[in-house]
């Protein structure tokens, strides 16, 4: 594998990442891309917030009118 | 009405504190059986939850499984070179929008735009934090169609809170 991923490359390695732990070489190059790219930056800090949103969802029955 | 609203609201109470459980309490953290029995009873509660969301929702071709698993329509997210076509924007103020009603049924809104065992397979790793493996298996697909599906769930969701929410209208 390279090192040098592109944005592409970077968001599905990302996803990968919320669900199984990364090789070495795949997290090193993830950190080297994520120093030099604002995009992949703020769609990583996305997923994560994307789960923070799953986790805190109360269900579609519940819409409390406020 | 009524019963229903209690009845969700004590299921949402058993669903809380069974999730504790699995997510590693420690007097469950060795059983392992008493775990697998836990997650057996969270899936179906995850599948009956997405059937009430997705009920108003027409089948299309798309909810076969096999067809949400092809990555190549998201292709046109990214131009050639690998470099995002539109490149996802800082959010802000995240953490104030989980306080919010009004994020949570703009989130219900992407949801229901996604395929359904796309959604399913998402709901299951996110709001159940079962396993890659164990989902594939309910689903009957392959390991590496379920990495896809939760990618095409992530980029999908993503895309449609960034439109709908973060530079919608959020009032
Ligand atoms: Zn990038």
């Amino acid at each position: 594998m390279r090192f040098n991923l592109n944005c592409k490359e970077t968001s599905r390695l990302l996803s990968q990442g919320q669900d199984a732990r990364l090789g070495l070489t795949e997290r090193i190059a993830l950190r080297l891309h994520l120093r030099v790219c604002d995009a992949c930056t703020h769609f990583s800090a996305q997923l994560q917030f994307l789960r923070q949103a799953m986790q805190s969802w109360p269900g579609p029955e519940e819409n409390p009118p406020e | 009405m009524l019963q229903l609203r209690d009845e969700s609201a004590a299921e949402d109470a058993v669903q809380e504190t069974l999730m504790a459980a699995i997510q590693g309490a420690s007097g469950f953290a060795g059983q392992s059986s008493v775990r697998t029995w836990l997650i057996g009873i969270l899936k179906h509660k995850v599948i009956d939850h997405l059937r009430r969301i997705s009920r108003e929702k027409p089948l299309t071709v798309a909810t076969r499984p096999v067809e949400e698993t092809d990555i190549s329509d998201f292709d046109a997210l990214f131009v050639a070179d690998g470099h995002w076509a539109e490149a996802p924007c800082a959010w802000s103020n995240p953490d104030q929008s989980l306080q919010q009603s009004r994020f949570f049924e703009a989130l219900e809104r992407c949801l229901k735009g996604l395929p359904d065992a796309t959604a399913r397979a998402f709901m299951m790793r996110e709001v159940m934090g079962i396993e890659t493996d164990e989902i594939c298996k309910e689903l009957r697909i392959s390991a590496s169609n379920c990495w896809v599906m939760l990618y095409r769930a992530r980029m999908s969701l993503r895309l449609c809170l960034e439109q709908t929410w973060f530079q919608g209208e959020r009032e």
